[in-house]
């Protein structure tokens, strides 16, 4: 594989026009996922879904290359009706249009040169597979005191062009003192079996909020990653939706870090998995300061052969006094073929906490099932009811009625 | 506790029990093997102890094996590398060598410890009717009760024993739950192991009394690699305990046990552990390693095993006593305490796995730590594809005390059938001012005040262990706590 990524890289800072500077730095990135390689399940983190052996089994051979030199045509009928929104459209890996027609343009800025803050010194070989081929960087700055008055949807695309390709994103969003941007990643692959790296990099100052749902609804044949970093100050709150349900491959890696007093994240998820496809949620929230509080939920509905795991992670710093950490993750099973695993972990150094997580995993209950029969619906009928209303529990938790509403006419929710 | 227990007696008892009483060392000869690992080495202990040749390739197996394996290292509690060729794998007291026939023949010195350690082995034989084995480094010294065992068929004596005695039974089972492929200390004391307690429990047979294993460590610079085997024929039951202790030294030393238990159909093993082994200083020196590997295998249908352990003790506690459901309608359980103060620390827990239909697992973990010590569970519920209709049901509670040390939860939860039930929870917390304060109103000075307050904590684990247990596992978590408050 190693010769083949060179030559694709090669291609690429033939085909692009980077700066000298880039180039060395691709190169260092490069270099290490070589020598690193895809995780597998020898690693912590990757041991209940082995993502170099899927991508050996669904995409045997994995192309890098991909010609940035060369503008996509937009597809407009992927846009999402009935909601005035702000959008970023990225196409095969290039990011073809930023449109924030609905705000005050001298509140937001962007910047779209490579900061040097890009060396994450995380152990994560994605996240350098990343770097060294991806296009370009935004970074988007929320000025203080502005809250966008329209969403932000990122429509995240491929077309025909794209088979077996390794694509890439990454965006940096920096909040502002006393500012709120909320933001939709909306997926509407419809090409097959492209392996899509997404990394997105959040800096919230005092007092500022994010809220940020991924909805991966529509049933596709492609592998995913993304991960995301959150930075929290001073009285900062950050909310995460994910509906994990579309992708073949799926893993979504939340990093929160609270390093201000009285700041607060929420992490909510759904898996609802049908044949063959495999899911993951991966969080770890770092409290790191006095009075801070963490709560997470994950629900999964599992279908034939379908597998979704939920590692969840509370650190709490020896200095994280007060704080308030909660985690729970539920799943139904529904055929005999279907997996659920969890990893639920505390790691606490402080003893003035309140931390709990709970887990329980089972199959539809059967005397619920015999109620609603009894009142006159068909087994088929009492088995979606008990299932909307086990995943609607999830939804509910969103803050923002216009997207919760958004959200349950995609998923086909109804009160 | 008993009603003539009075205050002042209680105290002088703590006043006595304040350092590690058991830290004294026995001055007696000793046959040592030379140091270090090699064949030669597992020649000498076989040799030694006159074992069939059956039982030397096993070993020779298992250090084959051996040399393929690396230490793992996943584990949170890092240790300073072991160099397990500055190691003395057997160890005996040299009136050992000729194996006395009764307790009279037994070398006064050693009766002498066991008596210091509160095991006092003849007046045990005719009073409390618990019937005990005692290891002494590496071999076991004493077993009393035997006479009453035997009429009911009974088999309880030392691992060298039953090799010579029973071979057709331990070669059956041993290495059956715990194979000599297994991970690197189990596959180290299946090439080194040097004596334990056998266990057999013929069929349809209720165990009369509970049988007891004493281990202690004596000499320095040696490992004490022990291996437990107990066997549940149909329909039978055994309660087994199991003690531990080792003398105060600066250096720290290995102990890297095997227990396999195997319950056939309808028979239960209930096995319970107090470990107290020397948990080094209160600057963290010295101090036992404690990697064992403990494993239940319910073989038979509606068998049984539920594993109960205090631990106290140790520089590091690294172990996870587990259950293999196999057998339809099998049950597991684990009821746990550990308790880390100064610089302990210990990453225990359990593995349920489930295999057959109808099967049921339950996990009580408590953790209590303090000072600047670290307490990890770990633990790990897999119910297979097969296990229909399974249970489990996992509760684990940590209770800190002080900002300087750690308390971890990391289990690991895999459902692969859709007819099963895994339910789990944890909570992390501390003991709150309003508990202590109410305590304190009623005249507990605060030490007394936690003493009940994490007695009252333990309290569903506490109330598995037998009587005589329960009452000194009740002191012994007082005393692990000492200093901590404040």
């Amino acid at each position: 594989m190693s010769e083949q990524l060179q030559s694709d890289f090669d291609k690429i800072i033939k085909t692009s026009t980077f700066s000298n500077e880039e180039i060395q730095s691709k190169k260092f990135f490069l270099k290490k996922f070589i020598e690193n390689g895809f995780p597998n399940r020898k690693q912590e983190d990757w041991k209940f879904l082995d993502i170099s052996q899927i991508i050996k089994k669904n995409i045997s051979d994995l192309n890098f290359f991909n010609d940035y030199s060369l503008p996509n045509k937009i597809d407009t009928s992927i846009f999402v009706d009935g909601l005035e929104h702000n959008k970023i459209i990225f196409i095969n890996g290039r990011i073809e249009k930023i449109d924030f027609n609905y705000e005050d343009q001298n509140k937001i800025e962007i910047k779209d040169e490579i900061e040097r803050s890009i060396l994450f010194d995380y152990e994560n070989s994605l996240i350098d597979l990343n770097s060294a081929f991806i296009n370009k960087v935004f970074k988007i700055f929320v000025k203080k005191n502005y809250s966008l008055k329209k969403p932000l949807i990122i429509y995240h695309s491929t077309n025909d062009k794209m088979k077996s390709t390794n694509i890439n994103l990454r965006l940096d969003f920096e909040l502002g003192e006393n500012s709120c941007l909320r933001l939709i990643d909306f997926f509407t692959d419809n090409t097959n079996k492209n392996f899509i790296n997404i990394f997105y990099n959040f800096n919230l100052l005092k007092d500022s909020i994010l809220k940020n749902y991924k909805i991966d609804k529509f049933i596709n044949d492609n592998l995913k990653y993304s991960f995301n970093n959150i930075e929290q100050g001073n009285n900062s709150v950050s909310e995460t939706f994910i509906l994990s349900a579309g992708s073949d491959y799926s893993k979504n890696e939340i990093n929160c870090n609270l390093n201000g007093e009285h700041s607060s994240a929420f992490i909510n998820g759904v898996f609802s998995l049908k044949e063959n496809q495999q899911h993951e949620i991966r969080t770890t929230v770092n409290h790191l300061v006095e009075n801070t509080k963490s709560y997470q939920l994950v629900k999964s509905v599992l279908g034939k052969n379908s597998k979704s795991a939920y590692q969840g992670k509370i650190f709490v710093n020896s200095k994280a006094q007060k704080t308030d950490g909660y985690q729970l993750s539920k799943a139904i099973l529904l055929d005999e073929t279907s997996e659920f695993n969890a990893k639920p972990e505390l790691e606490i150094y402080a003893d003035d906490v309140k931390c709990s997580h709970g887990s329980a995993s089972g199959s539809l209950n059967e005397d619920s099932i015999f109620y609603l029969m009894s009142r006159g619906l068909s087994y088929q009928q009492s088995k979606k009811l008990l299932i909307n209303g086990f995943l609607l529990d999830v939804v509910e938790k969103i803050t923002d009625s216009e997207i919760k509403n958004l959200i349950k006419n995609i998923i086909g929710l109804k009160e | 506790m008993r009603e003539d227990y009075k205050m002042d007696t209680r105290e002088k008892d703590i006043e006595k029990l304040k350092d590690y009483k058991y830290g004294f060392t026995t001055d007696i000869e000793n046959i040592k093997a030379p140091k270090g690992l090699n064949e030669d080495v597992i020649k000498f202990i076989s040799n030694i102890k006159k074992e069939p040749q059956w039982m030397l390739d096993f070993r020779l197996k298992a250090y084959e094996r051996l040399k393929l394996l690396r230490e793992p290292n996943w584990q949170k509690p890092k240790y300073p590398k072991i160099d397990y060729q500055d190691l003395y794998y057997y160890s005996a007291p040299k009136s050992m060598k000729d194996k006395p026939k009764s307790l009279d023949e037994l070398d006064p010195k050693l009766l002498e410890t066991y008596k210091k350690l509160g095991i006092p082995l003849q007046e045990q034989a005719r009073l409390n009717g618990i019937a005990v084995d005692a290891v002494f480094d590496s071999v076991s010294v004493a077993t009393t009760f035997k006479g009453e065992l035997t009429k009911h068929g009974i088999i309880f004596c030392s691992m060298s024993e039953a090799i010579q005695k029973h071979p057709e039974l331990v070669k059956k089972y041993l290495g059956t739950v715990i194979p000599v492929t297994d991970h690197f200390f189990a596959t180290l004391n299946s090439a080194v192991f040097t004596d334990g307690s056998f266990v057999y429990i013929p069929e349809g047979v209720k165990c009369p009394m509970e049988l007891s294993t004493y281990f202690r460590i004596n000499a320095s610079e040696t490992g004490q690699f022990e291996r437990t085997l107990i066997i549940a024929d149909k329909g039978s039951y055994v309660s087994y305990l199991e003690g531990c202790t080792a003398p105060m030294r600066d250096e720290n030393q290995l102990h890297a046990a095997n227990v396999e238990l195997i319950a056939l159909d309808n028979a239960e093993i209930k096995y319970s552990t107090v470990q107290n082994w020397y948990p080094g200083d209160e600057n963290g020196k010295g101090g036992i390693y404690n990697f064992v590997t403990k494993r239940g295998l319910c073989k038979g249908k509606n068998s049984k095993i539920s594993w109960t352990q205090v631990e106290t003790g140790s520089a590091i506690t690294w172990k996870y006593p587990s259950c293999i459901l196999k057998g339809d309608n099998s049950i597991g359980e684990f009821y746990s305490i550990a308790i880390t103060n100064n610089h302990q620390k210990a990453d225990t827990g359990t593995k349920m796995i489930h295999l057959g239909k109808n099967t049921k697992s339950k996990i009580i973990s408590k953790g209590i730590s303090a000072g600047f010590s670290d307490m990890t569970y770990r633990g790990l519920v897999d119910i297979n594809s097969k296990a229909k209709n399974s249970n489990n049901y996992t509760q684990c509670d940590s209770l800190l005390m002080g900002n300087k040390c750690g308390a971890h939860t990391v289990p690991y939860i895999r459902n692969k059938n859709f007819d099963s039930n895994i339910a789990h929870e944890a909570t992390t917390s501390k003991i709150s001012e309003e508990q202590l304060h109410y305590c304190q109103q009623r005249g507990l000075n605060p030490e007394e005040a936690v003493g009940l307050i994490v007695n009252g904590f333990c309290k569903e684990v506490l109330q598995q262990l037998p009587m005589e247990f329960a009452v000194e596992a009740q002191k012994l978590v007082g005393i692990s706590l000492e200093g901590s408050v404040g």
